[in-house]
């Protein structure tokens, strides 16, 4: 075994090879891991180089996940720089709030109109910041808000509600919109890849 | 233990990986630190990942140290790339000097994912154990030859260090070189991408020679590594001027920004705009026990007793957080009982005292803690929270499951058979469900002598299977505002909008989430909490 191999693709010319960054965050169970799964195959199969690295510590327990997809001629870190996300992908309100100063300036942000109030909320030394949505519109000019429940709701299966924020995220990136739906059709459960193509391309005209 | 398994498994002639964090290899120190002196058979690797940040530990230790400390070589691959390729070269370096070889992964780098070329699988037969006695029985007289020949080995892999094409020098501008490895090879990368780096993937022994050399050719070298200056005080030693620490934190995770601020604020480069937008003070989401979990009315009871409870690691310590705050002390797996021992022992406290401890962590390492407490005549009373499944890591199974971790049907350890084995006074399984029951039987055993051990009967929500069963509702004008049924943490209950008379909020169950467990509607002093298929006359959907 050598490792000729694997050094031999390292770019030395690293300069001019700067990756999109692709932040997406939510609360844990909802979903956050398998869609950043889903747009690093998009991106792979699009002949980028992909890191991906997600950030959830205990958080398979209704904690605060988050999940860095960065893609590119070729990517170093899998952490994206602070403040230099170019898209910023959020499940939840309060979470949109929390991550948005990641967000470049310029950058584009899909909110999903969901509100999950945390059971520490209880307690009345902290509050559900039932403002967010105002507060992101005064911080960010590329913002779309959907409520993607309810779209998925009228597609007849709320399980379809992420990949109609898939479907969102690919407005803000410029990759091929066949290995979108490529990458969706091997990814999805049997049977289902029907109306999650549908649900895709409901969030894309959302 | 697997250490151990693995030892077995290596000196027998097979080829072995065995995984571990870090905390996981101080438990596995003892057989490391002799191992490293028998040598083996069958290439052997430690894999060793520490968290930086603490994403999920305890601690942050740098366990390179462990490297330098059992003088074994040590590999630190940077990408998933090298995760793939560095486990056969580090087998391959096992066999070849005679030694355990430690592969340092850091979170970033397990937790990542990015692609990867697969090469040809090469099969190697298991050569079979022969006898060495000289060799595998380490007493003092055995001992004494085998530390010299660890004492060569170390020189022979030095001179490896200095060669091998793990260690290798990218030419950028000779006006800083940068020395690093692992994770913070990329993150440096990222940053100063001009700069001349050394890049070490065998980074212990280093290569001492080599990068005195690159240290001639450039104008300043700066090292860049996580946690402990392990590198830097290395160098330093060696003769070689340096500077790392001054620039960067000796604690917690690099990223790219912290590194271009280290470059920054060693004259190098200028911040580069962007993160101008303050964090917003959002209110904290920590993780909490799931929506009907077996261990929450434990918790509740022992908080209402007032008990001091000693816990453990597994999910269970999350009780430690607000509204339940009823963990008192976590410190690696398996100390509960051996903590709660102590404080019994010393009478250091007025109130009921607890150890609580999961299942699979009483079998990793809570048995032999009781069998202390027997053997010393405490008195203490030990819950054992089993849920059947080791649910924090993910649902792995063990030795009281039934089945192995590949699945396959086992023998299964019957945990009151097991606990009176191991001399408990009295053993009794309760169902965590009853709630009233369950808190008359955990009061009940404060009043006895000796040890008691106290065994919970329902699974985990989640592992194997998901249980979803029938959900609960709060009638509002029943509902007093009183906000009992908040104080146990429960995901699936919030406060809602609407108020009462006496304008205090009435909370609201997520019905997609109840899972039915009824802790909240035992505890509702108003009794306004139902299942949805009882609901009273007029209230119903």
């Amino acid at each position: 075994m050598t490792i000729e191999k694997s050094t031999k693709t390292k770019d030395k010319s690293s300069k001019n090879s700067v990756p999109v960054n692709v932040l997406i965050v939510g609360v844990g169970g909802q979903g956050v891991l398998l869609a950043s799964q889903i747009l690093s195959d998009v991106a792979l199969q699009s002949g980028f180089d992909v890191k991906k690295s997600e950030v959830h510590g205990m958080a398979q327990r209704g904690g605060v996940v988050s999940s860095h997809i960065r893609f590119g001629k070729k990517v170093y870190s899998p952490l994206i720089p602070n403040g230099k996300a170019d898209v910023i992908l959020a499940f939840e309100r309060a979470e949109a709030l929390r991550w948005v100063h990641e967000l470049k300036p310029g950058g584009s942000m899909i909110v999903n109109d969901q509100k999950l109030i945390p059971p520490i909320a209880a307690d009345k030394k902290y509050t559900y910041p039932d403002d967010a949505l105002t507060t992101l519109k005064t911080r960010v000019k590329k913002m779309q808000i959907l409520d993607a429940a309810k779209i998925a709701e009228g597609l007849g299966n709320t399980r379809l509600a992420n990949t109609v924020l898939l479907g969102a995220l690919s407005t803000t990136l410029d990759v091929d919109m066949s290995i979108w739906r490529d990458v969706i059709t091997r990814r999805v459960p049997k049977g289902t890849s029907d109306a999650n193509l549908k649900a895709f391309d409901k969030g894309r005209g959302a | 233990m697997a250490f151990e398994v693995g030892i077995g498994a290596s000196i027998a002639g097979a080829r072995t990986i065995v995984c571990m964090k870090h905390v996981g290899v101080n438990v596995a120190a003892d057989p490391l630190m002799t191992f490293a002196y028998t040598g083996l058979k069958g290439g052997f690797v430690l894999v060793s990942a520490d968290d930086p940040e603490m994403h999920s530990s305890q601690n942050e230790q740098d366990n390179r140290f462990f490297a330098k400390f059992a003088k074994i070589p040590m590999l630190e691959p940077s990408d998933s790339q090298e995760c793939y390729d560095f486990v056969g070269i580090a087998l391959d370096i096992s066999e070849q000097f005679d030694t355990p070889v430690m592969l340092r992964m850091t979170t970033r780098i397990s937790h990542s994912m990015a692609p990867v070329e697969i090469r040809p699988w090469q099969d190697k037969p298991v050569l079979g154990f022969t006898v060495d006695i000289a060799k595998y029985v380490m007493m003092p007289n055995f001992a004494k030859p085998r530390q010299q020949a660890v004492l060569r080995r170390l020189d022979d892999l030095g001179r490896y260090s200095e060669t091998t094409p793990l260690n290798r020098i990218e030419w950028g501008s000779k006006k800083v070189g940068i020395v690093t490895s692992g994770i913070s090879y990329q993150h440096a990368k990222e940053a100063l991408p001009d700069a001349s780096f050394f890049k070490l993937g065998f980074s212990y022994p280093m290569p001492l020679d080599k990068l005195a050399d690159f240290a001639k050719k450039v104008e300043r070298v700066i090292v860049v590594e996580e946690l402990e200056p392990f590198i830097e005080d290395a160098l330093k030693v060696a003769g070689i001027k340096c500077s790392g620490k001054q620039y960067f934190p000796i604690y917690g995770e690099l990223n790219p920004t912290r590194a271009e601020r280290g470059f920054a604020d060693a004259g190098l480069l200028e911040v580069s705009p962007g993160g101008e937008m303050k964090p917003f003070a959002v209110l904290p989401r920590p993780p909490v026990l799931c929506p009907g979990c077996s261990h929450r009315s434990v918790f509740y009871a022992l908080k209402k007793m007032g008990a001091h409870v000693f816990g453990d690691i597994g999910c269970y310590t999350l009780s430690a957080l607000p509204p339940l705050e009823a963990v008192h002390a976590c410190i690696c797996m398996g100390a509960s009982i051996g903590m709660a021992n102590g404080v019994a022992q010393v009478q250091g406290s007025d109130r009921p005292v607890f150890a609580v401890i999961g299942d699979s962590t009483f079998l990793h390492s809570g048995m032999t803690g009781l069998l202390d407490a027997v053997y010393n005549k405490t008195n203490l009373n030990v819950i054992i929270l089993d849920n059947r499944i080791t649910a924090m890591t993910g649902g792995q199974m063990h030795a009281a499951t039934g089945h192995t971790l590949s699945g396959e049907e086992t023998r299964r350890v019957n945990f009151v058979e097991l606990t009176k084995a191991l001399g408990a006074d009295t053993v009794q399984e309760f169902d965590p469900y009853d709630f009233e029951a369950a808190q008359k039987i955990l009061k009940d055993v404060t009043k006895r002598k000796g040890v008691n051990v106290l065994i919970t009967t329902r699974p985990c929500m989640l592992f194997p299977k998901k249980i979803k069963g029938e959900a609960y509702r709060i009638v509002p004008d029943e509902c007093t505002g009183c906000g009992v049924c908040l104080k146990i943490g429960c995901p699936a209950i919030a406060r809602s909008e609407q108020v009462t008379k006496k304008k205090l909020f009435i909370p609201i169950i997520d019905e997609t989430l109840c899972t039915g467990c009824k802790l909240c509607a035992d505890i509702c002093p108003p009794k306004c909490i139902y299942l949805l298929s009882e609901l009273p006359a007029g209230k119903e959907v």
